[in-house]
């Protein structure tokens, strides 16, 4: 269908290709679900649970302790929005089941999170460096709005599928939906091939 | 295309009749629903709308699309959009931020500019299902052209016992001007929150709907009251 009069803005190229159906933002918009849950990290815990077991849990320090990754990476979001050239600090989930002294089993994960969000990721997606969980971005201490003290990132997916105030993580064998897609959004979310909703 | 009015200065208020298995489908009060417009050398935008129709009239659906200045997409809506075009849609879209007749307990309604879009369709389908379910609308806009749909919210208020409106104007009065005059503020909630369940309570659920950082604002109040964090329903017309 086309629309004739219909010209548009057109930005200057994205320095690199951006997935379809986006466009570049310079800002980092906010658009939560519901209001900023407040987290204190001097009871902060995250725990990592793999057949109805806690394999492992760390506090605030305990996370700090581990070995640190730097992650300069792209965000997309389902809203449309693509944000370029983000820089983040945190622990890879592959340095959290080390330490824990456990694998990733087979199957699927679903995070858990201060105010009930849940989203829900193949286990296949979170491990070999493309899942972290993420305390610093820009050089400064993550903001609660954007999911502070702690989210869950991995860049490859739409921008739900890292879930901010992340608590635990825990594998199921099934895929099962998480907050969003239990409301029509996809089950994976795979933005380069545009998978925003049930059915992409 | 069915109709396009100008409901504001810069708001129009834009008649979609929906393909019949959209219309089969119908949809939730507070959901939205994506345009997508295609340029004739394929380049495309596409931009999600609240629904501001009663999800009662399935077969159409009203939008509320502001001109906001180098917007691409409502700058066409407002420019060349006529009755008549055919516009590629795609929804409904969401559900958390979504209000059904069976709530028979308290609601706080606080809305912020355009934020008052997926409210309306809230409001006008409490009314057409005749519920008796006690709610509070708190409505911030600059200046008085901009409180959309304001006749309307004042009759539906003036008709209905169990429904209160207050309308506050951020940026300029006029001397007959009769409601409030400031950004909404904690004391504000606390007040609105009074008249609608009376002192030391909370209502059973409110919905916040405008701009990332009014929500943001007033979504840290509503949880300094004691609000449970679910029962708190945002939706960030950010950034």
């Amino acid at each position: 269908m086309i629309n004739n009069k219909f010209f548009g803005r057109r930005r200057p190229e994205p320095p690199r290709p951006i997935p379809p159906g986006q466009y570049l933002e310079d800002g980092f918009p906010v658009l939560s679900a519901g209001p900023t849950p407040r987290v204190d990290t001097a009871t902060w815990e995250f725990s990592i649970e793999i057949e109805g077991e806690t394999v492992g849990s760390w506090s605030w320090d305990a996370l700090n302790a581990l070995p640190q990754t730097d992650l300069h990476t792209d965000l997309h979001c389902v809203t449309k929005w693509s944000k370029l050239d983000t820089d983040w600090r945190g622990v890879t989930i592959d340095t959290l089941l080390n330490d824990a002294g456990a694998e990733a089993p087979a199957g699927f994960v679903m995070a858990h999170c201060d105010g009930g969000y849940t989203t829900n990721v193949p286990a296949a997606d979170v491990i070999d460096g493309k899942g972290l969980l993420v305390h610093t971005y820009d050089g400064e201490p993550l903001a609660p709005e954007h999911g502070g003290p702690v989210r869950l990132l991995i860049p490859h997916l739409y921008l739900w599928k890292s879930a901010k105030w992340i608590r635990s993580l825990k594998f199921m064998d099934q895929d099962a939906p998480g907050f969003w897609e239990r409301y029509g959004y996809h089950m994976y979310g795979d933005p380069w091939r545009e998978q925003r909703y049930t059915g992409d | 295309m069915s109709s396009i009015t100008d409901e504001s200065p810069r708001v129009k208020l834009f008649t979609l009749d929906l393909p019949d298995d959209r219309a089969k489908a119908g949809f939730f009060a507070g959901q939205s629903y994506d345009l997508r417009l295609t340029a004739p050398d394929g380049y495309q935008a596409q931009r999600s709308y609240s629904i501001t129709s009663s999800p009662d009239s399935p077969n159409a659906i009203e939008l509320a699309i502001e001109l906001i200045s180098d917007g691409e997409v409502s700058s066409y809506f407002h420019e060349f959009v006529k009755v008549g075009d055919k516009i590629e849609l795609r929804g409904p879209i969401g559900g958390h931020f979504t209000w059904l007749p069976m709530i028979t307990r308290p609601v706080l309604f606080i809305a912020g500019g355009s934020g008052i879009a997926p409210v309306m369709s809230m409001l006008r389908h409490r009314a057409s299902s005749n519920s008796t379910a006690p709610a509070l609308l708190m409505f911030s806009a600059r200046n008085e052209p901009d409180v959309l749909f304001k006749d309307e919210l004042e009759r539906m208020a003036n008709d209905d016992q169990n429904l209160d409106l207050i309308l506050t104007l951020t940026r300029g009065v006029s001397s007959d001007w009769q409601g409030e005059s400031r950004r909404i503020d904690r004391a504000m909630v606390d007040q609105a929150i009074s008249m609608l369940v009376g002192e030391n309570n909370l209502p059973n659920r409110a919905y916040v709907c405008g701009g990332s950082g009014f929500v943001e604002s007033i979504g840290n109040h509503l949880l300094d009251t004691g609000m449970n964090h679910n029962d708190v329903r945002t939706e960030r017309f950010g950034p």
